[in-house]
This record gives C-alpha cells, structure tokens and sequence, in this order.
C-alpha cells in the first residue's frame, strides 16, 4: 500500500533524492564525542580485540588473510595472529561455513566472513539447518558459538546478484540472531558482542558504510565494551512520528528527521541494532508515545523486516496508532544496474520525508 | 610473487612423501594435507625449467605426447578392496593384519553386532505396527559401522549420517536409549526434539544426526581443524553413504580437509543403492575411493563386510590421519540388505536374486564364523546372546511406549543457550492459554 502510494508520488521526490544520499554522512551527527572512527576500524578493533582476549576465536574466509580482506575489514590481523587463526580458504562458500560450524561445534569461536551476503546462498543450509538448529537439536547439549559476517544489502553499481538485503531471510529463523550495526560504536559494540555469545550471530554489515567515519565515545572505545544484542537504541528523540531503520537506512531516517524538523514534524529515530531477537519493547514504548510508524529498509516489502515492524505496532499498539503504520522499502525487483533505476529501485531520504508529511496530512 | 610460491612449495616437499598405510595398500595422493598433490617423484632428475612447469599448486612434468587420461581414453583398473576374511568368514591368507583383534574386543564387537541386528529387526516391526513414525535399519553393514566404531578412541568425535547406529551402540549408547529416541519421549536425551534413528549424545561424543545430506562432512573437518590447533590428540569420523558423495559438501569437505591438514577419518559406506538410484547411476569412475588420490587424500578401499578388515582399515586410517594431521579416506564396500526406510519397498526396484546373494555374505555370520575358528565363539553362546538381546528390546520398546512425553514447556528450550525474552513470553503465553483451557492441549502432552 504504502509503496504503491510512493510509486504514484515518488517521481518528483526521486528527481532530488541522489543528491540526499549524497550528503549524507557523520557530519549529520550531533553528538559531544571527540573520537571519530570509521566503520571498518571498528570492525577491525573488534576482532582484534576479541582475538587478542579469547584463543579460541578465529577467521576463515574468502581472502580474509594475504589480502586483508575484500573490503579490507581483517587489515593486520594475519600478520598479529598468524595463518592458523585468520585463514585463508578455497573458494566454497557451503565449506567454509560447515567449517566454521564444525569448528564452533568443538569449542573454537569462528568469525567467518563472507565477501558478501549474497554469497551466503550457497551456505545457506548450513546456517539454517546445522548452525541454527544444532543446539536444539540437541537438546542443549552442543552450543554453536559462531559468527558470520561480511556486507549485506545494496552497494553501489554492482546489480542483481551483488545487491540484496537478506535481513529478512535470517531474522525469521529460531536459533539464529540477527544484528546489524549502523555507526562505529554499533560496528565495534556488536560484533564484540556477537564473537563472545553462545548462540550463532549473523552480523549483517553495509559495504557503503565502511568507509564513513563516525563520532565515537571514550566508553565505546574500552576493550570489554559491547552492545547488548536484542536491544534497539533511540538515535534521537521525537514526538510526531516514530521512524524505525536499521543499518544503513538509520542515517536516512536521521537526515529526514531533520528535514522534516524545518517542517515542524518531531520524528523520533529507532535504530533496531538487533533483528532477531527484534526488540519490540522499544518500537512499542516509541509508537506509544508517537502515535505513528515508519519503517524504513532497503529490502523487498513482501515478508520483510518492516512488515514485521507493521505487526509489532498493531499487535501492541493498535489503540495508539493516529494512522495506519507505513513501510518504505527496497522496490520488488532485482537490483537494476543503470544509475537511475538502482536509484530509484532504493529508499531515499525524500521518500521517508514525504510518507511522514502525507501521513502528517501534511 | 608466482615464483616466491612456487618456491615455497618447492621448498615443502623437499623430500619423500611420509610413508602411507604400512602393510597396507593405501593410495596415498599426498598423505600429508599440506603438500601440494604435484610434488615431483624423487626418482625423477632434478628440476629444471625445461623439463617441468614450476606454478603456484605445485610442479608438474612436460611431455611432448597428448595422453588423455580418464573417460574412456584410459580406464583404470578399479583400486583393489581390502579384506582379511573372506565372504565365507575363512581368513585370508597373508593379509596385512597392522592391528590384531584382541579376543576381549572381538567378542565385545560382535556381540554388539547381535544387539544391532535385534534392535533393528524389532525397531523396524513396531514402526511397522504404527508405534512410532519412521526407522532405518543397518542390515547388511554391521560390520562397517562396529569394525569401524571398535578403531576409534572414545575420545574421538563423531559425525554420522543415519544408518550407523551401531557406532553410537558400540560406545555406549544403551538399547533403552534408542527406544526412548524413536517414541521421543520424556527421558529421551534429545527432549523428543529429533525424529527417529537421529540419536546423539555429547557423552559419547557423537553428534545428533543431521538430515541434510553430507552436512556432516564440513562438521567434521571443521571440529578436526579445533583438534588440530588445540592438538588434542584426537580424530574426527565422519561417515556417509555413497549417495551422499554426491553432495557439493562432500566436494567441500574433502578439499578443506586436505587443504587445512585436518584430521578426520572419511568414512564412506558404498552401500550400492541411494533409495532407489544404484550406485551405477550416482557416478562414473572408480567410486569413492577413486576421488581420494585426487583431493591429496590417502585412501583405502575396503570390505565393508568385513569386521577385521574395517578394523585394521580404520585403526590404521587413525594412526595416519594423527601422525600426518591430515584427512583420510575409507571406502566400505557393502550392501543395503533392507529397504532405505520405513516409507521404502526396494522389492519394486532391486532384484531378488540381487538381495539373495549379498544376504548369503552376511557381515554378522562371516564374523561370527571367523570367531568360532578361532575359538572365541560357539552355538550355545550366540544362541544365549541373541536371546537375551530380543528380550532387552521388547523390554527396551514396552518401557518406552510407556513413558510419558516431554511436557510443553520444553518446546521452548534449547532454541538459544538462555531463552531470549521473545520465547519466554510465548512460553507463558502457551501455558496461560492451556491452563484457561485445560481442553486445548491433547491428553499426552504434560502441561508444566
């Protein structure tokens, strides 16, 4: 519904939104921190501070060790930790993953990276049939301490099968948790997280967000810190309108926030962290106090992580709610390849601003 | 940056090749996994730029003729089986006998062989009689699965598919257990959460079954890959039919077993028939085995009806894999005696005369015969193991039809290793609503 809405409004707002995506960056962000840090750096200190405390974590992957990793996320680790801990693995997604598995199995902490999610497909059943469901299978008496990592959702310019989102795909199996980080402090708080949890942990990175430097406080910086997994995070507090990302799309939400601000809409911010288990607690308490919801993802709307959001808000909610919840989504297609489809088969920020005002019945 | 790997390969295979099975006729490709599978011959003359193609994998001859090798330009003759007795149970003159059974092991492995063939004659009976819902029987490959489980330390971890219960049996794994498992009842170690044959016990290290074909396999490297870094001194088994050779696990696992060092033992039942497709249907070439040579993998193709012969394979396939550190594979060759499942009639699609004459070299009797000639074994003991065996399962079946179910709050348990705030809501929501209306839940679900 919503998309349809946005296809019979969208064209004007696609005309402006690439030059939105364009700006937007940690210069957005208020915050009285001093440090900034990239995206990929906290990933880096992540692993390497968790490898330097724990032994038994590990990296296998596609040219995570000679090369430091396709995007370069594993940068020094060989070189500090050596080949039997940062491996370097023949080209078999299904293998490296059963590996893993395996090894987490007997107690080793795995990291596997893949170069990018859409490469998970061909291990697909090994993370949903075996990483997922070992332990209940069973019965608790074999834990699978497991991480799988790397880019998830849409890059740029690289089309169909290089340019997905499959945080639906993972966040709807039990046994699995789902986190994606969108700033440093998420980058660095979840992954630490995710290597020291029992459970297998699909950490679902954005290639684009990589390279962005982000302001980062002093705490986030501690080597024991991390990110509870299962708890969403208010990246900035409004009274009109809650919007709900995650990943990449939190900083959509925030320029919108603001854009929608010089309108005089207050739009609150839910930045999920964690898909699975997703933290309806907080979309509840923000819905509550808004009286209306957007999500906002880059994923097909069919069966995806906003349609759950749509259900969290009527399932706990429903007497709040001023209007009917609203996603804004990834359009139903294959990634095209050609600059202005791929633009306008994404989220823009303009998209969000102009699902809040219409909804505003503004 | 090409010729500093070539050199460092070079420089790795300095040397012989580590010596493969002795007194074996194991085709080692390069036994250690770390070696490159093109390391040159000693015998050859030293390398050279003229004579050889030095690259990144390895260093290969040149030749000016074009010989094809494989397909129908050069078939090989198949790689021999190895046996120690023969089809009528006599033994084998002359054969590489590198681990003697002694007679406390190969009495305990056959009778172990005696409860395998009752529980699964009886097991299969009650799923017939619609007192459980599904059950595969092992007949025909006894002697694989115990030959096998008997070599290995009980501190090695297993990955199995589905038809090698007598491994878990042979460990310890008490025929009660297996009856608790196929009704899933409340003091079924697995909660009832794994249909039937799919036993696991973290007691006796062998992993829940998983139904996907070959996911063990990866499994297995990867728990070797932590024995190898933790050097624990331990092996992985991991065991799968032909059938599932076919899966690009199997591919996976074997490469990265190879590549990685890792030691686990392969262990593949050739059993003939995947359900219904015959193994002539499932590959070309020489099986299983013949793929071993070419991932670098030493192998061994053996009598998968053959006790000792199992024995001596997989004991020395240990002994290789922990000096090495490297992966080895076996290749029990033997015969799907009974239907692939409870849901199969194999009378529609495999001869009698086929089944008649694998069931006249029955694994169970030529071991038997062997034990008896070496006067380990008489009538009057067997006829007192097989009796006592067929009163331990029907005991073993009635105790367990009799248990009580797990109650419903377990459903919940174990989904993650603390129950996330998700799960403990439906949880309290579920027994909220059942205690509402006690009606809703069916009689044998204790509600608690």
């Amino acid at each position: 519904m919503a998309l349809r809405r946005l296809a019979l409004s969208g064209a004007a707002a696609l005309r402006t939104s690439q030059g939105h995506a364009a700006a937007l960056g940690p210069q957005l962000l208020r915050t009285y921190a001093s440090t900034q840090m990239t995206v990929r750096d906290a990933l880096n200190s992540a692993m390497d501070e968790e490898m330097a405390r724990d032994d038994s974590v590990f990296i296998m992957g596609e040219e995570v060790a000679e090369y430091q990793g396709a995007y370069k996320i594993t940068r020094g680790l060989l070189q500090k930790y050596g080949p039997k801990r940062v491996k370097d693995t023949p080209i078999t997604e299904a293998g490296f993953t059963g590996i893993g598995v395996g090894a987490a199995f007997a107690g080793l902490r795995p990291i596997v990276e893949f170069m990018t999610f859409n490469f998970s497909m061909q291990a697909i059943d090994q993370i949903v049939n075996s990483a997922a469901k070992h332990h209940y299978m069973s019965a608790g008496q074999v834990t699978c301490p497991v991480v799988f990592r790397g880019a998830n959702g849409a890059a740029a310019g690289v089309a169909a099968q290089h340019s997905q989102c499959f945080a639906a795909w993972y966040a709807s199996v039990p046994g699995l948790k789902v986190v994606a980080p969108y700033d440093a402090e998420d980058s660095r708080g979840l992954l630490k997280a995710a290597i020291r949890d029992p459970d297998p942990v699909v950490v679902l990175e954005n290639e684009i967000l990589y390279g962005e430097s982000f302001p980062i406080d002093e705490a986030a910086l501690d080597k024991d810190f991390t990110v509870p997994i299962g708890k969403a995070k208010v990246m900035r507090s409004g009274s009109d309108v809650t919007l709900v990302a995650f990943g990449k799309m939190v900083g959509y939400c925030l320029k919108a926030a603001e854009l929608l601000e010089q309108e005089g809409v207050s739009a609150e911010v839910l930045n999920l962290r964690s898909l699975k288990p997703i933290d309806r607690d907080a979309i509840a308490a923000s819905v509550r106090k808004t009286h209306r919801v957007v999500s906002v993802e880059e994923g097909w709307p069919q069966h995806g992580v906003g349609s759950e959001i749509m259900a969290i808000a009527i399932e706990e909610c429903f007497d709040d709610l001023d209007a009917p919840p609203e996603r804004v989504t990834g359009a139903e297609v294959p990634m095209p390849y050609a600059q202005n489809l791929e633009a306008a088969a994404l989220p823009q920020v303009d998209h969000v601003v102009a699902t809040v005002k219409r909804m505003m019945n503004k | 940056m090409l010729a500093r790997c070539a050199a460092a390969l070079r420089g790795r295979t300095a040397g012989s090749l580590p010596a493969a099975a002795r007194g074996l006729a194991a085709s080692a490709g390069a036994a250690g996994g770390e070696q490159p599978p093109a390391a040159a011959p000693t015998s050859q003359p030293s390398s050279s730029q003229e004579d050889r193609m030095d690259f990144p994998g390895g260093s290969v001859p040149f030749t000016a003729g074009m010989d094809w090798h494989g397909g129908a330009f050069a078939p090989r003759a198949p790689l021999p089986c190895y046996r120690t007795i023969d089809a009528a149970g006599r033994e084998v003159p002359d054969a590489a006998i590198p681990h003697p059974l002694p007679r406390e092991t190969a009495v305990r492995m056959y009778e172990t062989m005696v409860r395998l063939q009752t529980v699964d004659v009886l097991f299969y009976e009650a799923q017939r009689q619609g007192r459980f819902s599904f059950y595969m029987t092992s007949s025909g490959e006894e002697a694989t699965a115990i030959g096998s489980a008997a070599a290995l330390h009980p501190d090695d971890v297993v990955f199995s598919q589905y038809r090698e219960q007598g491994v878990i049996m042979y460990r310890g794994f008490s025929i009660q257990n297996m009856a608790h498992q196929c009704f899933g009842n409340m003091h079924e170690q697995g909660k009832g959460r794994q249909m039937p044959i799919h036993y696991g016990s973290r007691e006796l290290n062998f992993h829940t079954i998983s139904s996907p074909l070959a996911t063990q396999l990866p499994h297995a490297v990867g728990a070797a890959y932590a024995m190898k870094l933790e050097q624990r001194g331990t092996v992985a088994a991991a065991y799968f039919g032909e059938g599932a050779a076919s899966e690009g696990d199997f591919h996976a696992a074997l490469n990265f077993a190879a590549t990685l060092g890792a030691p686990v033992i392969f262990v593949c039942r050739n059993n003939g028939w995947a359900i219904s497709t015959p193994a002539s249907d499932q590959y070309r070439g020489d099986g299983i085995a013949g793929r071993g040579p070419a991932y670098g993998i030493a192998t061994l193709r053996v009598d998968g009806g053959d006790t000792r012969a199992v024995y001596n394979a997989t004991a020395e396939a240990r002994r290789i894999a922990l000096e090495q550190q490297a992966p080895v594979l076996l290749e029990a060759m033997s015969y799907r005696s009974g239907h692939h499942s409870t849901s199969d009639d194999s009378s529609r699609y495999r001869a009698a005369e086929e089944m008649r004459a694998w069931r006249a070299r029955d694994p169970v009797s030529r071991f038997q015969r062997w034990l008896v000639d070496q006067g380990w074994w008489d009538d009057a003991a067997d006829t007192a193991a097989r009796q006592a065996a067929r009163r331990e399962v029907i005991q073993a079946l009635e105790a367990a039809q009799r248990a009580p179910k797990p109650p419903l709050s377990t459903m919940f348990e174990d989904v993650y290793a603390r129950m996330p705030p998700h799960l403990e809501a439906q949880r309290a929501e579920v027994l909220a609503h059942v205690a509402a209306h006690p009606d809703a839940c069916p009689a044998d679900i204790p509600v608690k």
